[in-house]
């Protein structure tokens, strides 16, 4: 499946299409298929997303998990700092990070 | 050190300003980012992984506990409670809002701080010595000389869109803690035959993909007219560095292209004209400026014993202190490098101690090294004690200076957009396996790793050098040795095959178990690495 | 389309041509200068020249900064135009490098540039303006 993400423009927060707006949670994300570009052009240009790319990603059983580790990375916050993850929606969504 | 007069408090109000009014048009979609994004830069605003990531600049490494309260207070109101000290000297905050940017310059400026050319494509943060005004070894104190680049650098109009970075350091003593001739141009502080004040110039050193040593390019240069000489080198460079790949951009490549010889006689010949438009402030300024710098009023009869009976105290006293030039002082260098921690990360709390800390025993002043540690640089010997306590009460009594646990480590993967792998997991297993008794047998091995080819790790330079690479999706890392930041400059040289992160960690215990069971007497991992050449430590890793 | 000119005299009619044009055209006044060509290539004819265009062909290219500085400290008082992707961010730095007229690609709004250049109270270096460098106010 493939993924809209980017960054809010104004906060910076890491942010996903969920098929009609932007969530920090990629288990809001939703496949958009061919249109990927298209919409990602369309938001930024309306600013409410910064610099968005397409990803690709595997659904999972708490909802997609992106297949390149610096998504998984940016979708769960540092490794390093469990206690600044992003909170997803269900706690253990964040483990498949690495 | 330096204060701002009115001239210079105008100079930050006015970036705030204008930096502010760039914000709200690039908000309203006024300017694209494509047009935004060199502005931001230029005030040390990344788009990072997570958020936005500020990099403030703290000039030469040096600031004073009212500054460090703020960096703390900006920790906390700001972003989430602590900050990363850089391998610049400077302090980046990784959660920043571009909303709140603005702001944040704007008590950063109530201060005497900024945020200004710590990015971008124009000359950054000018680097110098940690011990500077400290140490017995100087010629001359070269952070007044650091101030005076700092000022001329700022919005320089010639110099602000050049083909890449450019970065400066400025060293007063035979040894390097400055890592010099890894600058784009490095200034060595020395006295000509006369007695006169000037500089050694190297130019065309850096890391990153291609790492370079940087060739003499001056042997001497006077004090009274090296801004105009650093206008003919960089003059050179923005009209002839390469524009066509960002990665052949930076100096290092135009004097690697054209020769040392034939950048040094391009330079000569545009200094002959530039020496004779006046751009060289006058001596008086130097003055002015130098003044500030002064030593502060040490006792030099301050007694110099100290207690040693506490044994974890005289462990921390071996490895972090070392004398003052000023009898019955020392500098202190606080390691921010606890075992298993994050090198260079320190809490809003921890940067609050050392505040008080610098006010109460180091004459308010602190400084940061390129190493990612904390340096107070005046503290009286019968103070010491009452230091390491506070230190050790709040994780910061790591004694591992220069030991395999005070690791160089950049953000990496964690934090960095452009990182391919994770550094500092890596970096908390290393120092993790080896506990602080093996630390100090081993004795000084400088271990650095970076995520990325850039470099911000300063693998090159380690003694154990770690890259992180993106192989095929998953993360793995090459090993390198004999690298050195110090006057004995040198590129660390890969040793074979990458590993995953728990084989790299095998590896480097087989390098240095090879290490003990070569080495000779007073030989350091680098030193016992020259002497016997890659191969022992080929055959023992990759057995 | 904006052109903004900081001089008194009228803009130079006669049109600009290349380099290699102007070298070998004893009559010509204007040349245009591309972004890696050798501003020195016209010292010998600065008293013939009336106008010098410098092409900024991306905002971050600043080989025109110094081109257009050698042009000056050599004597050059014609009209020095930098043309292109010049952009209010830059107008500081291209004044203070001692061009008198922009020539913008995009739109240029003129209070905006106004405002821009008398943003700055001091300037920290001596460069081909007259303005005195913060040091020299310091020591008088």
């Amino acid at each position: 499946m493939r993924l809209i993400t980017g960054n809010d423009l104004a906060t910076g927060d890491v942010i996903w299409w969920t098929g009609s707006d932007w969530s920090r949670h990629v288990a809001q994300a939703v496949d958009a298929g061919k249109d990927g570009e298209a919409i990602a052009a369309r938001e930024e240009a309306a600013l409410r997303v910064n610099g968005p790319y397409v990803i690709d990603a595997t659904p999972g059983p708490l909802g997609p998990v992106p297949l390149h580790i610096k998504d998984r990375i940016r979708a769960s916050g540092p490794t390093v700092r469990p206690d600044l993850a992003v909170q997803p929606l269900d706690a253990k969504a964040g483990n498949w990070v690495i | 050190m330096y204060r701002y007069d009115e001239y210079d408090q105008a100079m930050v109000d006015a970036r705030v300003a204008e930096f502010r009014d760039q914000v709200e048009r690039r908000l309203s979609g006024a300017m694209s980012e494509d047009q935004f994004k060199p502005l931001r830069l230029m005030n040390g605003l990344y788009l990072q992984l997570h958020a936005y990531m500020l990099r403030v600049a703290i000039p030469y490494g040096t600031l004073d506990g009212r500054q460090m309260r703020m960096l703390a207070s900006i920790a906390r109101d700001y972003d989430r409670g602590y900050g990363h000290f850089t391998t610049r000297q400077n302090l980046q905050f990784n959660w920043i809002k571009l909303a709140d940017t603005p702001d944040i310059l704007a008590k950063l400026a109530t201060v005497e701080m900024h945020a200004i050319q710590t990015s971008g494509n124009c000359i950054r943060n000018i680097s110098s010595d940690q011990f500077a005004g400290a140490a017995a070894d100087e010629v001359a104190d070269p952070r007044p000389y650091a101030e005076l680049l700092r000022q001329w650098s700022t919005f320089h109009p010639e110099f602000s869109l050049l083909p890449r970075k450019f970065k400066i350091a400025v060293i007063g003593a035979d040894e390097d803690r400055a890592a010099l001739k890894l600058h784009d141009i490095g200034l060595k502080l020395v006295k000509n035959e006369a007695g006169e004040l000037g500089f050694e110039v190297y130019a065309g050193g850096g890391q990153g993909r291609t790492p370079m040593v940087a060739p003499l390019i001056r042997e001497f240069i006077a004090a009274t007219e090296f801004v105009s000489y650093l206008e003919a080198c960089l003059r050179v460079y923005n009209r002839y560095g390469r524009r066509d790949n960002m990665y052949k951009a930076r100096i290092k490549i135009l004097i690697h292209e054209i020769g040392a010889d034939e950048y040094r006689a391009q330079v000569e010949e545009e200094f002959q004209h530039v020496k004779t438009l006046g751009l060289d402030p006058p001596a008086a300024e130097l003055e002015r400026i130098a003044a500030m710098f002064a030593l502060p009023p040490l006792d030099a009869g301050a007694p110099a014993d100290i207690d040693r009976s506490d044994p974890d105290f005289a462990l921390w006293l071996d490895a972090q202190v070392v004398p003052h030039k000023v009898s019955g002082h020392s500098i202190v260098t606080i390691s921010l490098k606890p075992s298993g921690g994050i090198p260079g990360d320190a809490s809003a709390d921890q940067i609050d101690l050392m505040a008080d800390l610098a006010e109460r025993y180091s004459h308010d002043e602190l400084r940061i090294t390129h190493a990612q540690n904390v340096v107070l640089p005046h503290v009286r010997n019968a103070d010491l004690y009452a230091v390491w306590q506070a230190l050790d009460e709040a994780g910061l009594g790591a004694a591992n200076l220069d030991l395999l646990g005070d690791i160089i480590a950049c953000p990496g993967l964690d934090y960095c957009a452009l990182a391919n792998a994770r550094s500092i997991p890596l970096a908390q297993k290393l120092s993790e396996r080896f506990d602080a008794a093996r630390q100090r047998d081993i004795g000084e091995l400088k271990l650095k790793i970076s995520g990325c080819i850039n470099a911000c790790g300063h693998h090159h330079a380690g003694h154990i050098g770690i890259l992180g690479v993106d192989r095929k999706g998953e993360e793995n890392y090459q090993l390198s040795f004999g690298g050195s930041g110090a006057e004995d400059a040198s590129v660390g040289r890969i040793i074979g095959p990458g590993f995953s992160e728990d084989g790299v960690v095998d590896a480097v215990e087989k390098a240095i178990e090879t290490y003990r069971g070569l080495r000779e007497e007073g030989e350091r991992f680098l030193d016992t690495y020259r002497r016997v050449g890659p191969e022992p430590f080929k055959a023992a890793i990759y057995a | 389309m904006t052109l903004l000119r900081f001089r008194d005299d009228a803009a130079h009619e006669e049109p600009q041509v290349t380099l290699d044009a102007f070298l070998s055209q004893p009559e010509a006044t204007a040349v245009r200068l591309e972004s890696g060509e050798d501003a020195r290539a016209l010292l010998p004819y600065l008293d013939r020249l009336q106008l010098i265009e410098i092409a900024i062909p991306k905002f971050r290219d600043g080989r025109g900064y110094s081109a257009a500085a050698i042009l000056r400290e050599a004597g050059y008082t014609g009209e020095l135009r930098a043309q292109g992707d010049v952009l209010l961010d830059q107008v500081v730095f291209l004044r203070r490098c001692g061009f008198d007229a922009l020539s913008s690609e995009a739109p240029l709004d003129e209070a905006a540039v106004a405002e821009a250049l008398h943003r700055f109270p001091g300037v920290y270096q001596k460069a081909i303006d007259d303005r005195r460098p913060v040091w020299a106010l310091r020591h008088g």
